[in-house]
């Protein structure tokens, strides 16, 4: 199957950078102390954004998807990212406008 | 001298810079949308406050990928002054016109108040016919205005003059209290290293003529048209 295009799904996970201060994170922290937790030493705040996307392999996918996070889904003065990149699914003509 | 505010979706505050540019100050000002490819013959591009895309993603994230700043970069390159009020600041931090970034507030509230800063440098087009020392009282509105910048960009603020106003009391005093979201160094507002791209998170506008309660916002104003004037 190969240079078929593939449905390719990620997972970008953005942290704040370690020593970013986090007033959400310790905001939430509190908020779990207050409801009886012990044992809180930290809780930090972050965020996942799925992108589902058509590329030719998983080397572009990753290639378009680091471009994607160094210019608009991280801020990199504040957030570091993960890419998580899922096994792809065939494209099926189904899944075209065409 | 024509001044441009731009407008994107979720700017609230582009009105009330266009009232205080064209019929406080008497300064021909347009509404420019963010889809603008060009702002030739502006001698002042203005970012006004709001909530641009509704913070989505990061605040001024989604504005700094607009049409429009490829235009607004072009005019600073020129030499244009331009001003970025409140998210207008996040913005051009956003979009790299300014170093460093925002956090929330330290104190997680939205803080919307009269506070006072202090004219760190006149070097900026909107400081220019002021002094340093000098404190103006502005309002503020907003829940992210935690300014951090690694160290090595806070050393150049400080080297290169970078540094416009900082959070103080009504004498001119930084205190712990004066400043009210947490940035480093109390800095309330900046410019890149030519001068002429400059952020602040108090709203000038909102206090440029007494019937606001104040009209310190004013000195920035005539600051810049004297200078665009000269």
């Amino acid at each position: 199957m190969s240079g078929l295009p593939q449905i390719y799904t990620a997972h970008v996970f953005v942290r704040l950078k370690p020593g970013v201060n986090d007033p959400q994170g310790a905001t939430v922290a509190d908020g779990l102390r207050d409801l009886g937790f012990d044992g809180i030493r930290d809780v930090r705040v972050g965020k996942i954004v799925d992108v589902e996307l058509v590329a030719p392999d998983a080397a572009t996918a990753r290639d378009r998807l680091q471009s994607m996070c160094e210019q608009l889904l991280t801020n990199p003065v504040i957030e570091e990212y993960e890419l998580e990149l899922i096994e792809p699914q065939p494209l099926k003509l189904s899944d075209t406008a065409w | 001298m024509r001044a441009a505010v731009i407008v994107f979706p979720g700017s609230n505050c582009d009105t009330d810079t266009h009232h205080a540019l064209s019929h406080v100050m008497g300064v021909p000002t347009d509404l420019v949308w963010h889809a603008t490819p060009s702002l030739d013959g502006y001698d002042l591009v203005v970012l006004p406050g709001g909530f641009s895309y509704g913070d989505y993603l990061r605040t001024g994230a989604m504005a700094a990928q607009a049409r429009v700043m490829r235009a607004v970069r072009e005019a600073a390159d020129r030499g244009v002054p331009v001003l970025g009020i409140c998210n207008g600041f996040q913005i051009l931090l956003e979009a790299g016109l300014l170093p460093g970034a925002m956090l929330p507030n330290a104190c997680v509230e939205f803080r919307c108040e009269w506070v006072h800063v202090r004219v760190e440098t006149r070097r900026t087009p909107f400081t220019e016919a002021t002094d340093v020392g000098r404190v103006l009282r502005m309002p503020i509105a907003h829940g992210e205005g935690n300014y951090v910048a690694d160290h090595e960009t806070l050393d150049a603020l400080h080297d290169n003059d970078q540094v416009v106003w900082r959070y103080s009391d009504a004498a001119g005093r930084r205190t712990a209290g004066a400043n009210p979201n947490g940035s480093v160094g109390d800095i309330a507002g900046i410019c890149n290293a030519r001068g002429n791209v400059v952020g602040l998170m108090p709203h000038p506008e909102r206090c440029s003529e007494t019937a606001l309660g104040g009209t310190d916002g004013r000195l920035l104003w005539e600051s810049v048209l004297a200078r665009v004037a000269a």
